[in-house]
């Protein structure tokens, strides 16, 4: 086919006009692809939650102007005694998630070209992009950025434990774990701002995560070589589900 | 344990108000002479007995110490040391009664999360307030000394309080009301510190060089203070550190890491907000989904037709 503006351009910086709104006769067809199982799904929102409620207890314990926090679990000696199980909670979730999608999370040639066009990446330049597998370089270091962190949380959480792990290192050991606990935790949370605000940036990633499915169109836009892979392995067995989930 | 209304704070942990200040208050002091100590653990029958704890039966070690270990239900212990100077050829017994130093600077209330679980008195006491303790364990980690610990029972820090009921309303603490030998003195910081220097001119009269006061500089000074024969090797009493002070990890993530921490979270948010302000949506046009719809076409059209597995349609 030939080679012709597919975007409508979003940015004014490159010159272009466009119309304030797109004249639509019809209702354009959509066609809706496959990207989250139900089972992926609940993992990630458990997963989600269990963040949400780590961060919020975390917090309370972090900086005393945030200790206000720990009124939503029961004062401070019921956030201290849950943090942790909330933990052991989260590597458990966050274990099905990795050892789902750590293959597809292997950086390629790809994620170089991209990360070097990043700029084209924020200022929505998606022509200008490599065409991609089912992840970008950015989602990538989500999923390797939680999992070291996660990893580094969950061990030096246990030094910390001290209900159950006291009189297993020395003071100086906790303390270390200390730093490197809230460090973490930290860092962590600045990446999931980010990658919250990537779901509310792209437009049409939402529905990925709730109903399972992205429109064809996000797919051609953002992941093009996933959706060839995906159209290729579908014609097998039928046609595209139009339903959407 | 303490009620503290009878006594000014001059810090309170994790909280941002400023305690009334206008009263000009004079620092205390327990003075611990360990060269006139005998040994007899008066001051920690006598803590029990004025705190109102009963310590469980525990092992003996092959040591002298009963415990073996401060616990949340023992807040002073003998510490037993058999030194053979090398100078003199004597066996020494020095004897130190370990316990909270009530520091001026003290690292438990630095890393105490909890908002008034960790007072220290315009006096220098520094208290535990058990009602708002909620058992993480950071002023363990905050503590040059070791000294504070966590009970099984509640989860809450206990400690030596200086018996701050008894100073309130003009006593001295249980441990220095009892010590027969007088080992233990109480008073004004000022007069302890006078009275120190007397005994260390003496202890250097009588052969012992190093004699000294242990008052700490890297805490800021201690209300709890030692004469040592030693004072130039205070390791030598049962590993007192020689220049305690807050650890620099705890001064860190108390300090630094958690100004860095609120702004590396804030930047992300804002971040997200000013980007979408600039560089807006990043929206899927209409053209796209048709050219999707002429990949789906094209797969089903093209020569790689076929080669599916039939394992197909599911996500990745």
């Amino acid at each position: 086919m030939a080679q012709q503006p597919m975007t409508t351009p979003t940015d004014i910086r490159d010159g272009d006009t466009r119309p304030l709104r797109e004249v639509k006769a019809e209702t354009p067809e959509v066609i809706y692809v496959p990207r989250y199982t139900g089972v992926q799904r609940v993992s990630h929102w458990i997963t989600a939650i269990l963040f949400t409620l780590l961060t919020l207890s975390g917090l309370a314990m972090f900086t005393p102007f945030l200790f206000f926090l720990s009124g939503l679990f029961g004062g401070g000696q019921a956030t201290r005694a849950i943090h942790p199980w909330f933990g052991v909670a989260l590597i458990v979730s966050f274990a099905f998630l990795f050892f789902r999608f750590w293959r597809l999370n292997i950086p390629n040639r790809d994620d170089v070209e991209w990360s070097m066009k990043i700029r084209d990446v924020v200022t929505n330049r998606e022509e200008r992009l490599p065409e991609l597998g089912k992840y970008n370089a950015g989602q990538k270091g989500v999923f390797w950025g939680q999992t070291l962190l996660i990893l580094v949380m969950f061990f030096s959480g246990l030094v910390i434990w001290d209900q159950y792990f006291y009189q297993y290192t020395v003071i100086e050991t906790k303390r270390w774990a200390l730093l490197a606990h809230s460090l973490a935790a930290v860092i962590a949370i600045a990446i999931i701002v980010v990658h919250i605000y990537a779901g509310i940036w792209i437009r049409g990633t939402g529905r990925a995560m709730v109903r399972g499915t992205v429109t064809g169109g996000w797919a051609y836009r953002h992941h093009r070589k996933w959706l060839r892979q995906m159209a290729q392995k579908r014609t097998a067995r039928g046609p595209a589900d139009k339903r959407g989930s | 344990m303490a009620d503290y209304s009878s006594l000014d704070i001059r810090q309170r942990s994790a909280s941002t108000e400023q305690p009334p200040t206008i009263r000009s208050h004079q620092e205390v002091a327990k003075l611990i002479d360990v060269s006139k100590c005998i040994g007899c653990k008066a001051c920690q029958a006598a803590c029990e007995e004025w705190n109102d704890l009963r310590d469980d039966v525990g092992v003996n070690t092959g040591v002298y110490d009963n415990p073996h270990d401060l616990t949340p239900k023992t807040w002073t212990l003998m510490r037993f040391t058999e030194y053979e100077n090398p100078e003199s050829q004597n066996l020494e017994w020095l004897i130190r009664k370990d316990g909270c130093m009530h520091c001026t600077d003290p690292g438990c209330l630095k890393a105490c999360p909890s908002p008034g679980a960790i007072v220290q008195y315009a006096n220098g006491i520094v208290d535990f307030i058990e009602e708002n303790c909620i058992g993480c364990g950071y002023c363990i980690k905050g503590c040059p000394f070791n000294i504070p610990r966590i009970s099984e029972v509640d989860r809450k820090a206990y400690k030596c309080t200086l018996c701050s009921d008894r100073v309130a309303v003009g006593q001295a603490p249980a441990c220095a009301k009892t010590c027969p030998t007088g080992a233990i003195m109480f008073g004004t910081k000022e007069a302890m510190i006078e009275q120190a220097h007397e005994r260390v001119e003496d202890l250097k009269s009588r052969g012992f060089d190093h004699a000294g006061l242990y008052d700490p500089a890297g805490v800021g000074g201690t209300h709890v203070m030692y004469v040592l024969h030693h004072a130039d090797q205070p390791q030598l009493y049962n590993g007192l550190p020689k220049d305690p002070r807050i650890s620099p990890l705890i001064a860190f993530w108390k300090g630094g890491a958690k100004v860095f921490g609120l702004a590396t979270m804030g930047f992300a948010a804002l971040a997200g907000f000013f980007h979408y302000v600039t560089a807006g949506p990043n929206e899927v046009a209409a053209e796209e989904e048709e050219e999707a719809i002429e990949v789906e076409k094209a797969a089903k059209n093209g020569p790689t037709n076929g080669t599916g597995t039939g394992a197909a349609a599911r996500p990745h």
